[in-house]
């Protein structure tokens, strides 16, 4: 049975009905899914989610679409790592990574788009669309083939190799756009009303489909033993997934999951040549400027992020911080977590390993505090950013003394 | 200035359902202003109570956002098409 109650205007309460809206039509804030927490807690308990699929469906009730068969390649229940190595060297006790990076495409957008496609084929939609800097690309591509719909997907041109390829390998519409995130967007919010028989994910079933990255929150509680971390560090690029991680620890004490209300700090991640929402965080000032990307986490490269206001909110209440990093440190991050940890990120989860270590070493993050960060999408999918920062250790003829000259036979760790 | 504003389908209640109108103005904010003058009802929604851009709406002038312009006091050409577009998209 569905939750759902409608859907209702973050900034002025007005209410609308459960349709594909996303923007009120007085004052153009968002709209937000509104739901019975009641009838939720009546469903719900821990004991239900544990017999449900491995997956984000195990928390339909939670969700605001009910089906018995949802639009899913798989998305979530992903890894939940105790962080040793890493956190040793950053100085944390007790360091988690949510390995997002296990999703079936790869990052964490297969949460919101299995959410979003299986209430767009309930509203009666057949054509999936998106804006998107690439992971959600592919996800959008991979889902709609899965589902039987047409998908038109619309990405900057500049994207990286593989985000392309592994968008266009599904054999839907792909349009690059001459053009950055930003200018692909505004498309796209003019598109929807032009072409209103299209769900586009982020547009017109936004409300919906922004859900689903609640369901990072209620993993994380879920796979620590139904207990909230302290701390959660999030890249930033809408700012959507920040607020709705907030949203979903939340969620889980208000139906009564988790024992008592939790208090968790969410700090933000955003690269310094894309950080409209850390320089309004440093600055200490609520208005949020747009700025022009120049940055290679071109996942984040949102130079005008929709729900940067509500993340610099979730920020700042929850008592965490904001930092940005350089292209420098991106890439440090990521040989930091695949060297210790085993994980290969893309070059999102470079800004978030990169901020996590610079929160740590200014003392944002206490050693004891129990922080979890954001993974959220793979390595391979952002491979050029690595080259010329990472290769062979050595290159030799195929014999034993061309071996002994390069490497010798008595370094300790190879004994 | 003859200038083109393109109206979102949150605000096309308001137009009859025309999603381009036609306008006589100088600098965007007359624009928008000449909008609401033909046009009741479009005031109060893409502006907030001190008569700046309500900060969920966006508007563009040709291709730029007018806040990386000279906001409502930009000038306009003869022929220029402005957009109102809603910011609540995507990421």
């Amino acid at each position: 049975m569905t939750t759902v109650l409608g859907l209702r205007c973050r900034e002025c309460s007005r209410l609308f009905p459960d349709e594909a809206l996303h923007v009120c039509d007085f004052c153009f804030g968002p709209l937000e899914v509104n739901y019975d927490y009641d009838a939720i807690a009546a469903l719900t308990t821990r004991a239900s989610i544990a017999q449900g699929p491995r997956s984000i469906w195990r928390y339909a009730n939670l969700l605001p679409v009910a089906d018995e068969n949802p639009v899913s390649l798989g998305a979530g229940f992903t890894p939940l790592v105790r962080a040793e190595r890493l956190g040793a060297e950053l100085g944390l006790k007790d360091l988690w990574i949510k390995d997002d990076t296990a999703n079936p495409t790869g990052s964490f957008k297969d949460r919101v788009v299995s959410v979003a496609l299986t209430k767009a084929r309930q509203l009666g939609f057949k054509v999936a669309a998106c804006a998107s800097t690439g992971n959600l690309a592919n996800s959008v591509a991979a889902h709609a083939a899965r589902a039987g719909m047409s998908s038109m997907v619309l990405i900057p041109s500049n994207l990286e190799q593989a985000k392309i390829l592994m968008t266009t390998v599904y054999g839907g519409e792909v349009i690059a756009v001459d053009g950055t995130y930003d200018d692909v967007n505004r498309l796209c919010a003019e598109l929807t009303s032009e072409r209103p028989s299209w769900a586009f994910v982020n547009v017109n079933v936004r409300s919906y489909y922004a859900e689903g990255s609640k369901t990072l929150a209620f993993e994380i509680a879920e796979q620590l033993g139904w207990q909230a971390p302290d701390h959660v560090v999030v890249p930033i690029a809408s700012g959507s997934q920040l607020t709705k991680i907030a949203k979903g620890f939340k969620e889980l004490s208000l139906v009564g999951l988790l024992d008592g209300e939790p208090s968790v700090r969410i700090s933000g991640a955003q690269a310094k040549g894309c950080s409209p929402v850390a320089t309004a965080f440093e600055k200490n000032i609520d208005a949020i400027a747009p700025v022009k990307p120049d940055t290679i986490a071109k996942s984040l490269a949102i130079g005008n992020p929709a729900d940067g206001y509500y993340a610099l909110d979730a920020i700042r209440t929850s008592g965490g911080s904001c930092g940005s990093v350089s292209d420098d440190e991106i890439i440090e991050g990521i040989k930091l977590l695949a060297r210790t940890e085993g994980i290969f990120a893309e070059t999102a989860g470079g800004v978030t390993i990169a901020t996590l270590a610079s929160l740590a070493q200014r003392g944002i993050i206490k050693p004891d505090e129990r922080t979890v960060a954001i993974v959220s999408g793979h390595g391979l999918k952002t491979v050029e950013a690595l080259a010329g920062h990472t290769a062979p250790t050595h290159i030799i003829a195929p014999t034993l003394d061309a071996f002994d000259k390069a490497v010798g036979f008595s370094d300790p760790n190879f004994q | 200035m003859s200038v083109i504003i393109r109206v979102p389908t949150q605000l096309r209640q308001l137009t009859a359902g025309t999603g381009e109108i036609t306008v006589e103005a100088s600098t965007v904010g007359e624009a928008l202003h000449a909008l609401e003058a033909s046009y009741p009802g479009f005031g109060e929604r893409i502006f907030d109570e001190a008569g700046a851009l309500r900060r969920f709406v966006n508007v563009f002038l040709a291709d730029e956002d007018v806040r990386f312009l000279e906001g409502l006091a930009t000038p306009v050409a003869d022929g220029v098409t402005i957009s109102i577009v809603p910011a609540v998209a995507g990421g």
